[in-house]
């Protein structure tokens, strides 16, 4: 209980370390789920309209690397970014944007597979009129995301929550250097293993907070948008 | 309003439709020309929505051949086509017609009076702003039809467009086809509703099994049928 109390006051307090964790954190984690939701949905929109060979082993692929093990894309991103690695002359091994890209590989196929199946789904129900209409396929894809974009906030929530909870790639890549590249969930891992609990269990209670506040967000959002647009 | 109906006539030559070992349309051979309203009955499974959607070029035919104006593989550009349950986009009602109107190209200076114009004209001026999905369902056919318009086609089908609706909901849906044909646009439409096939039809046309039974004027059709399956179509017996 002494814990969770020193926990409190330091989130209460507004602990400036505390807080650049915070922001550093959201920084990381809202950039990856932007840029894997521009790579994200039309990928995924795209699959859904298009009928091509191997289809539905590119679609299973899809779908199991919503399952990419962390550490994996952690390691790869690290290989690639690393001095010796091809893109090791940019420099950007243990810096927020080796984060922000470690992240935005474990996010996309979490997006595209979510915006695969929504836009499959809604194709479904409007192909005849879209076909009608002679529209191209850039008009298809673009109706269809925007139709479907009150779905689409799950695809980018579910996308968020995997960033947001994401520890095993970015300590990898970002080193989990103080100041620079320690995001809440390294440093949760990092204190927790120093013994400094209050830390760890007020950036805990930070990040749960977080998620809930954005997912609350996003659903008010959602349930106002499909009030009006039907 | 409309274009010159180069879109006309639709030929259908021997054209047959086929999915798998099913025949939907079995050697058709029709001309839609210029004119009154065009109207297709049977029983369900006829045919008709299949029929349909090869005069507007959504399906191939399995064999035999469509001609739009004497040419083979014309986009739809001049084609329209309302469904019997038309999917209304997740819009206001207004920005369901201003969608068909980016759709057919029309420059976006026209789009504000356009837009306004068809609402006005399937009666939903004052529901512009609504949601489609939340019109009931003979506005949301209305709005379809206003959708379809705003392609200013030559040539309208219509697949039981009153399907479901009730008396009112089906007057006004009708009203609104006699307009439409009355600005010389083409409209062919599938109806199993005998009633709203001798309010509306110019000619008629009788599928049965896939097949054309019986074409003429309506009113020779329906006064004085020449073929069995279309005493017994009209006499409200059961077709199968």
């Amino acid at each position: 209980m002494p814990t969770d109390a020193t926990a409190l006051q330091l989130v209460l307090s507004g602990d400036p370390a505390l807080f650049a964790i915070v922001r550093l954190s959201l920084y990381i984690s809202l950039s990856a789920v932007v840029l894997a939701a521009l790579i994200g949905i039309p990928l995924g929109a795209s699959i859904a309209l298009t009928k091509f060979r191997g289809r539905q082993g590119v679609i299973v692929l899809l779908n199991a690397l919503m399952g990419l093990p962390p550490v994996v894309v952690g390691l790869a991103v690290y290989l690639m970014l690393s001095r010796s690695g091809p893109l090791g002359a940019f420099g950007l091994l243990f810096t927020p944007c080796a984060m922000i890209v470690a992240q935005t590989v474990l996010v996309t196929p979490i997006i595209a597979a979510l915006t695969r199946q929504t836009v499959e789904d809604l194709w479904l129900e409007y192909r005849d009129e879209l076909t009608a209409m002679n529209l191209g396929p850039v008009g298809r894809v673009t109706a269809l995301i925007w139709d479907a974009r009150f779905s689409l906030v799950t695809a980018l929530l579910a996308g968020f929550g995997r960033a947001a909870a994401e520890v095993g790639a970015i300590i990898i890549v970002g080193g989990n250097i103080e100041g620079f590249t320690r995001t809440m969930t390294t440093a949760i891992a990092l204190e927790t293993s120093k013994g400094d609990l209050p830390l760890a269990v007020g950036l805990g209670l930070v990040l749960i907070a977080i998620v809930i506040a954005v997912n609350a967000l996003a659903w008010t959002a959602r349930r106002a948008g499909e009030r009006m647009a039907g | 309003m409309r274009a010159p109906a180069s879109e006309l006539p639709i030929e259908f030559d021997d054209v047959t439709v086929t999915a798998g070992p099913v025949t939907i349309l079995d050697r058709v051979a029709l001309t839609l020309a210029s004119g009154a309203p065009t109207v297709l009955i049977g029983p369900n499974g006829s045919g008709k929505s299949t029929l349909l959607r090869v005069a507007m070029g959504l399906l191939a035919p399995s064999r035999g051949r469509i001609t739009w104006g004497g040419l083979e593989n014309v986009p739809p550009l001049k084609r329209a086509i309302v469904f019997q349950r038309p999917a209304m986009l997740r819009r206001s009602a207004a920005a369901n017609i201003r969608f068909a109107l980016r759709a057919a190209g029309i420059s976006r200076s026209e789009h504000a009076r356009r837009t306004s114009e068809l609402l006005e004209l399937v009666g939903l001026g004052h529901l512009a702003d609504r949601a489609a999905r939340k019109l009931s369902g003979g506005e949301q056919q209305r709005l379809a039809l206003a959708r379809a318009l705003a392609r200013d086609p030559a040539v309208l089908f219509l697949d039981e467009p009153t399907a479901s609706l009730d008396p009112t909901a089906t007057k006004a849906v009708e009203d609104i086809i006699r307009a439409v044909s009355q600005r010389n646009i083409k409209v062919v439409m599938a109806t199993h509703d005998l009633g709203e096939a001798r309010r509306l039809a110019g000619d008629v046309v009788m599928l049965h099994r896939g097949c054309i039974v019986e074409t003429g004027a309506a009113a020779s059709l329906f006064d004085t049928p020449q073929t069995a399956e279309a005493r017994t179509f009209l006499a409200g017996e059961l077709l199968v």
